[in-house]
């Protein structure tokens, strides 16, 4: 799992490339736990190349979402491969999370 | 075409078991969900047994065998960890998880939505979850 970050204002894009499974999803957590990224009110993650997920990668997204939500920190993702998005899908967490077709439609969903 | 693989229990190895089962059903010609959702169910129950039932240990093993019974295919992975306790499961509350921001506890919840049967037993201090789906 490879996870860059693009800065733009107020804005994060985290872009996330790879697979997050029990092992790399790690990496993710320590990303998303950094005190720095509190400093932002918009967290898009670009999952274009994220290929896998499994629970340990959403179990990351599901525990910081509350944090988020209370600092009014919006997480969206977007770009997210079908086979992905079904995994978020048979937990239900795609009705508990943003998730749009593309960075168009983030930006103007964070902007709202 | 081999169907079987042992494999140590260190969270690295996950990665080796989701490409012998990619590779494996590759001859099947599933779509990309469904491919991708068998690989997970598979990938989820190694992780509970490399990580928990064998608390990471690289000097253990487990094994995973795959199987075609008629228009499904079949999973059986043992090891000799500490076995699962099934008829302690509960379903889990997401929201409730989101709420006190837990991380882990929906793997199986995963297995059993992606899976038509799952089931675990154990004798004589070997393991074995068996999962079943179908594909036609």
């Amino acid at each position: 799992m490879k996870i860059t970050q693009d800065i733009k204002d107020s804005t994060i894009i985290m872009t996330l490339d790879g697979e997050l499974d029990a092992s790399s999803s790690v990496i993710l957590d320590e990303e998303l736990s950094d005190p720095e990224i509190m400093k932002y009110s918009k967290i898009l993650v670009d999952c274009r190349n994220l290929n896998y997920i499994s629970s340990a990668g959403l179990g990351v997204f599901i525990s910081h979402l509350q944090r988020f939500e209370d600092a009014q920190i919006k997480l969206i993702f977007f770009n997210m491969q079908d086979k992905v998005r079904n995994v978020f899908e048979i937990l239900g967490l795609d009705l508990l999370m943003t998730i749009v077709t593309n960075y168009e439609e983030a930006i103007t969903i964070a902007d709202e | 075409m081999n169907n079987s693989i042992k494999v140590s229990c260190t969270k690295k190895n996950l990665k080796l078991i989701r490409d012998f089962v990619t590779d494996y059903l590759e001859q099947l010609a599933l779509s990309d969900v469904l491919m991708n959702q068998i690989v997970l169910a598979v990938d989820e129950i190694c992780a509970n047994l490399i990580i928990h039932a064998n608390n990471e240990d690289p000097s253990k093993y487990i094994y995973l065998t795959i199987t075609e019974p008629k228009n499904a295919v079949q999973f059986e992975i043992t090891d000799n960890g500490v076995a699962f306790q099934s008829t302690n499961y509960k379903e889990p509350d997401i929201l409730e998880h989101v709420r006190i921001g837990k991380k882990g506890g929906v793997g199986i919840a995963l297995v059993k939505r992606i899976m038509d049967k799952v089931e675990f037993s154990s004798k004589d201090g070997s393991n074995a979850c068996l999962l079943y789906k179908k594909i036609k």
